[in-house]
C-alpha cells in the first residue's frame, strides 16, 4: 500500500525540487510535469538535479494554460505513468510545485491506508457552488469559449453574450452529470484506471477540450461516474479570494499551518524561507504538532474576503470610498440629534449625558465652531473644530467623528442656524436618531435683549429654515429614525418622548428617569409669538400658544415631581 | 491627449539632467527600483537608502537640484544608485514630475517603480514580516498595477526643533505622532483619484485656509510601463485607470501609507530656505505658511495625537487596509 504524488510545475523550479526531493526521501514515488512553457535548457537543469533520485520521473509535457485542457492532459499522462510504474501505489495524489506537504509524509501514507477505497476529490453539481468565477457554472459545460479569459477578457465575454442571446448550447454526453471541486484530488488505483481505461474516453476527452477550465470538473466529473466512496473534500489546504484566486501563505502563516489538519498547502510564496525550513526538514519525524485548530484559517480568510467585499462600515479612507447607497453603513455607530431641546430645557446637555453616559456635544455644526463636549477644541482623531474645514466637507466631519468614537454613542444638538449640508447625509443614515422639536428656536430669541427688528428677521429665517429641514426629514426616502413634535405639543407632556428617546439611546440604565430637565420659563411667550404676529412675521413651527396668561394645562402643576417651573 | 503631453514635456527636460552616476545595467528582470528627487537631504540619506535596501529595493535613481551639502557625492558612492544632477528649476519641471517621469520611462518599464521623496518612509500591510516582493507578486497575481499609500504626516511632540535629528537616526523615533481622524475626501473628476486633505498641517498651518491644505493622496508604487506618466507629484498619473486604487462599492482595497517626516528639527531651516527659493507649488504657499506657523506655534502635538506602534495599529485605525491580502 502506498501513495504516489505528481507534481505540476511551472516555475519556482528551487522549490518544486526540495518538495520533490521531501516526498522522495520520504519513500513516496514521485512524477513530475513541467510546462511545456519552460525553456528546454531550464527544463534539462531541473531533471538533472533531480537526477540521483530514482524514484522520481517525468512525464510529457503539455501547454498549461490557466482555465484549459492543457493541464486535464498533463495530469493524465502523469498519472498513467504513476499507475504503470509504480504497481504498489493505491492513492494517486494531486499537487502543484507550490504545495507544501505539512504533515509528515508517513502520516498521509498511514490515513490513505486506513481508507484504501475512498477517493478524496471536492465534486459538487453545478448548482450549489457559489465559488465560480466570471459567474458561469452550468454555462462552462454548455457553451464554447475559444478566447482566452486572462488575455482577451472583452472577446470572451462578448462571445459568451453572443451564445447566451442566440440560445446556443453544446449536448453535455449522455450519462455524465457535471460535477465541479478543487483540482487537487487524491483517487485511488481503481477509480482513476476505470477513467484512464474507459473506452468512452476519446468521447469524454473530446467533451471536456471544449469546456471551460477543466481542471476544475473533468475527473471531478467522471469519478461520479466510477468510485464507490467519493469523500467530496480535498486532503489539500487551499483557500480562495473572492475572485476565485489562491490564497498565498508566507512566513508569518508558520503558526496558523502547524494548526491546519490538512496534508498539504497551497499555494506557498517561493520565497517563504521559514515555511520550507519548518515543514521541509526531516520528512519523517513527526514536528511538535500542535492541536489541530484548522477552524481559525478559515476565519482569517474569510475575514479577508468580507474586508475586500464588504469592507468596515463607516470608514472612509484612500482605499475606500464607496457611492451613495453603497456605503455598508453610512457611519460606524449610532447617534442621536436633537434639534430644540437644549433651547427648551436649562441645562440639557448635561442632563442627557448623566441620564446616558453618552457623550453630548453642542451644535457641532454651529456657524463659528463645532461645540464639542466639555468644550473641547479637539477631539478623538485630533479632529478640530474648526468651522471651515468642517463646512468644507460635513459629510467627513460627521462620519470621521463616528468612526474616531466608534463603542462610544454619541449625541449633539442641531438647529436651523447650523450648517443644513449635513442634514441629508443623516436623514439617509439609518444610524441616525433624529428628534426635533419643531419652533424651539424661538425660546432664545424670546430670551434676548436684541433689538426687536432684527429678532423679528432673525424669527423669519429661521423659521423659513426650519421649515425646509422638516419637508428633508418628511421625504420618502429617509432612512433615520426621525421624531418631531410642535414645542407646544411637546411641553405638553415631555416625560414620554423624553423616556422613549432614553431608551432607544439605552446605554446605561433601563429604570425610568428619576430627575427631569427643567423646562425653561415660559412666562410672557405666548405674548412674544403675538409680537411678531403683529410685526407681520408668522411663527407657526411651534405649534398654537396663546397669548398670557399661560393655558391652564400648562406643565407644572399637575406634573410637578418632573417639572418644576421656575 | 494629456498624457501625451506630459510624456513630451519630460522628453524635453531630459536635457536638464546630467548623469553622475550610471549603474543601470546592474539592473535585472525582477528588481524593485526606486525613484526620488533630493536637495540638500544629505542628513536623511543614510537612514533613507538603509530602509528601503532592507525592504527590497534594488536600485536607487535620484535626481539631484543643485544640492550644496555634500549629499550629491555621497550618493554617487552608493553601489546600488544612479544619479543625475540639474541646476534647472524644480518649479519648472513640474516640482521635478518632468524629471522623474523621463527616468521612469527610460529605466522602469515593466518593473515595480516606488517613486518617493527623501523624507517619506513607505509602509504596507505585513511590512514587518514580508518583503516588499511579496507585496509586488501578489499585486502581479491580482493583476493589480497601481498601489496607494495616502502621506501621514508625522511629528514630534513638543517643538518641532526640540530635537535636533542624527544623521543614520530613525526619524520616527522623533517624530512619532499622527493625526487619526481628520481626514476629509472628495473624488476628483477630472482624474478619477481621490483627492485627501487634513492631517496636522490642515489642522494648524491651514486652519484658516484649509481648502488650500496639501493633498495627501499617493500612488508611489506602480508597475510601470513606458506609457504611463505621473500627472501631479504622486497624487495621480495617467492613464486615468492607474488611478483607481479605492473601491467605491463598499469593499476595501489594500493600500499602504507614506509616513511623511517632514517635521523634524531640519524644517525650521528648510521652510525659510525654500520660502527664498520660490520654487514650490501653489506659490510656495505651503512654505509660506509654515514660515509663518513655524515662528510662533510650532507644536502640532495634541492631546488626541496617535503615537506610531506599526502598520497594524494604523490598518486597525481605518489609515490603511489589507484588502484581500491575508
Amino acid at each position: 500500500m502506498s501513495v504516489g504524488v505528481i507534481l505540476l510545475v511551472h516555475t519556482a523550479f528551487d522549490r518544486a525540487e526540495q518538495v520533490a526531493r521531501h516526498w522522495a526521501q520520504g519513500g513516496r514515488p514521485v512524477v513530475i510535469h513541467v510546462d511545456a512553457k519552460v525553456p528546454k535548457d531550464r527544463f534539462r537543469t531541473f531533471q538533472q538535479a533531480l537526477a540521483d533520485l530514482p524514484d522520481v520521473l517525468f512525464s510529457r509535457r503539455h501547454r498549461c494554460e490557466w482555465g484549459t485542457w492543457g493541464l486535464v492532459a498533463a495530469s493524465q499522462d502523469a498519472s498513467e505513468l504513476m499507475l504503470e510504474r509504480f504497481a504498489d501505489v493505491q492513492h494517486v495524489y494531486l499537487s502543484s510545485g507550490s504545495c507544501l506537504p505539512l504533515r509528515p509524509v508517513d502520516e498521509l501514507r498511514a490515513y490513505l491506508a486506513d481508507r484504501p477505497r475512498t477517493d478524496f476529490i471536492e465534486s459538487a453539481t453545478t448548482a450549489d457552488v457559489p465559488w465560480t468565477v466570471g459567474g458561469l457554472d452550468h454555462e462552462r459545460f454548455t457553451l464554447q469559449f475559444p478566447f482566452s479569459w486572462r488575455k482577451h477578457r472583452y472577446l470572451f465575454d462578448k462571445f459568451v453574450d453572443l451564445q447566451r442571446a442566440t440560445g446556443y448550447a453544446r449536448r453535455i454526453p449522455e450519462g455524465l452529470t457535471p460535477h465541479m471541486g478543487s483540482q487537487w484530488w487524491c483517487l485511488t488505483r481503481k477509480t482513476l484506471s476505470a477513467i484512464l481505461n474507459d473506452p468512452e474516453r476519446p468521447r469524454h476527452d473530446r467533451y471536456f477540450r471544449r469546456v471551460w477550465i477543466p481542471d476544475e470538473s473533468y475527473f471531478q466529473t467522471l469519478a461520479r461516474l466510477y468510485s464507490t466512496q467519493i469523500e467530496s473534500r480535498s486532503l489539500t489546504l487551499s483557500k480562495f479570494d473572492f475572485q476565485g484566486k489562491p490564497h498565498i501563505f508566507y512566513d508569518d502563516h508558520l503558526q496558523l499551518l502547524r494548526r491546519s489538519d490538512c496534508f498539504v498547502a497551497r499555494k506557498i510564496w517561493p520565497q517563504a524561507n521559514r515555511l520550507y525550513e519548518a515543514f521541509l526538514t526531516d520528512p519523517n519525524t513527526a514536528q511538535q504538532r500542535q492541536e489541530p485548530n484548522p477552524g481559525k484559517i478559515d476565519r482569517i480568510f474569510a475575514k479577508a474576503v468580507d474586508r475586500r467585499t464588504r469592507g468596515r462600515p463607516g470608514l472612509y479612507m484612500q482605499s475606500r470610498f464607496p457611492r451613495m447607497g453603497w456605503e455598508n453603513g453610512v457611519t460606524a455607530g449610532k447617534y442621536s440629534v436633537f434639534q430644540g431641546f437644549a433651547e427648551l430645557f436649562v441645562g440639557f446637555e448635561d442632563w442627557l449625558a448623566k441620564s446616558t453616559g453618552a457623550q453630548v456635544h453642542g451644535h457641532l455644526y454651529a456657524p463659528d465652531r463645532a461645540e464639542f463636549a466639555g468644550g473641547e477644541t479637539v477631539i478623538a482623531g485630533a479632529l478640530p473644530d474648526n468651522a471651515l474645514a468642517r463646512d468644507g466637507n460635513p459629510k467627513a466631519f460627521l462620519t470621521n467623528l463616528l468612526w474616531n468614537t466608534r463603542g462610544e454613542r454619541q449625541c449633539f444638538q442641531y438647529g436651523p442656524a447650523d450648517n443644513p449640508k449635513v442634514l441629508r447625509h443623516m436623514t439617509l443614515d439609518p444610524n441616525a436618531q433624529i428628534s426635533v422639536i419643531s419652533g424651539a428656536w424661538a425660546v432664545p430669541l424670546y430670551q434676548s435683549n436684541s433689538d426687536f427688528a432684527e429678532i423679528r428677521a432673525e424669527a423669519a429665517r429661521l423659521q423659513r429654515i426650519e421649515a425646509k429641514m422638516l419637508d428633508e426629514l418628511r421625504k420618502p426616502d429617509v432612512k433615520a429614525r426621525i421624531r418631531t413634535w410642535t414645542m407646544a405639543d411637546f411641553i405638553e407632556a415631555p416625560m414620554e418622548p423624553l423616556q422613549t428617546l432614553i431608551d432607544e439611546i439605552g446605554q446605561k440604565n433601563a429604570r425610568r428617569l428619576a430627575e427631569a430637565p427643567r423646562l425653561v420659563d415660559l412666562s410672557g411667550f405666548g405674548q412674544f409669538l403675538q409680537n411678531l404676529k403683529n410685526q407681520g412675521m408668522h411663527p407657526y413651527l411651534m405649534g398654537d400658544f396663546p397669548v398670557d396668561p399661560i393655558p391652564r394645562n400648562r406643565p407644572g402643576s399637575s406634573r410637578k415631581p418632573y417639572l418644576v417651573r421656575k | 491627449m494629456q498624457r501625451k503631453r506630459w510624456r513630451i514635456r519630460a522628453f524635453r527636460k531630459r536635457r536638464e539632467l546630467r548623469p553622475v552616476a550610471n549603474r543601470t545595467d546592474q539592473i535585472r528582470a525582477s528588481d524593485i527600483l526606486l525613484f526620488s528627487t533630493q536637495r540638500n537631504e544629505g542628513i536623511r540619506l543614510p537612514y533613507f537608502l538603509r530602509y528601503y535596501r532592507d525592504m527590497g529595493v534594488s536600485h536607487f535613481f535620484f535626481v539631484d537640484n543643485d544640492s550644496t551639502d555634500g549629499s550629491l557625492n555621497y550618493l554617487a558612492e552608493q553601489p546600488d544608485v544612479s544619479v543625475w544632477t540639474t541646476r534647472a528649476s524644480y518649479k519648472r519641471a513640474r516640482f521635478g514630475v518632468d524629471w522623474l517621469n523621463w527616468l521612469l520611462m527610460q529605466h522602469a518599464h515593466g518593473h515595480w517603480a516606488l517613486t518617493v521623496d527623501p523624507d517619506e518612509l513607505f509602509l504596507y500591510p505585513f511590512c514587518d514580516t514580508r518583503p516588499l516582493s511579496a507585496l509586488t507578486d501578489w499585486l502581479d497575481a491580482s493583476s493589480i498595477k497601481s498601489f496607494s499609500a495616502m502621506l501621514l504626516d508625522m511629528y514630534p511632540k513638543g517643538r518641532i526643533d526640540q530635537h535636533p535629528y542624527r544623521t543614520g537616526q530613525d526619524p520616527l523615533e522623533i517624530a512619532s505622532w499622527f493625526d487619526a481622524g481628520n481626514y476629509s475626501i472628495q473624488k476628483n473628476p477630472q482624474f478619477g483619484n481621490l483627492w485627501i486633505q487634513g492631517g496636522p498641517r490642515a489642522r494648524v498651518f491651514f486652519a484658516d485656509k484649509p481648502k488650500l491644505a496639501p493633498a495627501l493622496n499617493k500612488i508611489p508604487l506602480v508597475k510601470w510601463d513606458r506609457r504611463y506618466a505621473y500627472v501631479s507629484s504622486t497624487h495621480n498619473l495617467l492613464p486615468r485607470g492607474l488611478n483607481q486604487v479605492y473601491d467605491e462599492w463598499g469593499g476595501e482595497k489594500a493600500s499602504g501609507l507614506l509616513l511623511h517626516t517632514k517635521f523634524l528639527s531640519t524644517f525650521s531651516e528648510k521652510a525659510e530656505e525654500e520660502l527664498d527659493r520660490g520654487q514650490h507649488y501653489g506659490a510656495s504657499r505651503e512654505y509660506i505658511a509654515y514660515a509663518e506657523a513655524v515662528r510662533d506655534k510650532p507644536d502640532l502635538w495634541c492631546k488626541w495625537s496617535e503615537k506610531y506602534i506599526n502598520w497594524r495599529q494604523l490598518e486597525i485605525l481605518g489609515l490603511m487596509s489589507k484588502g484581500n491580502w491575508a
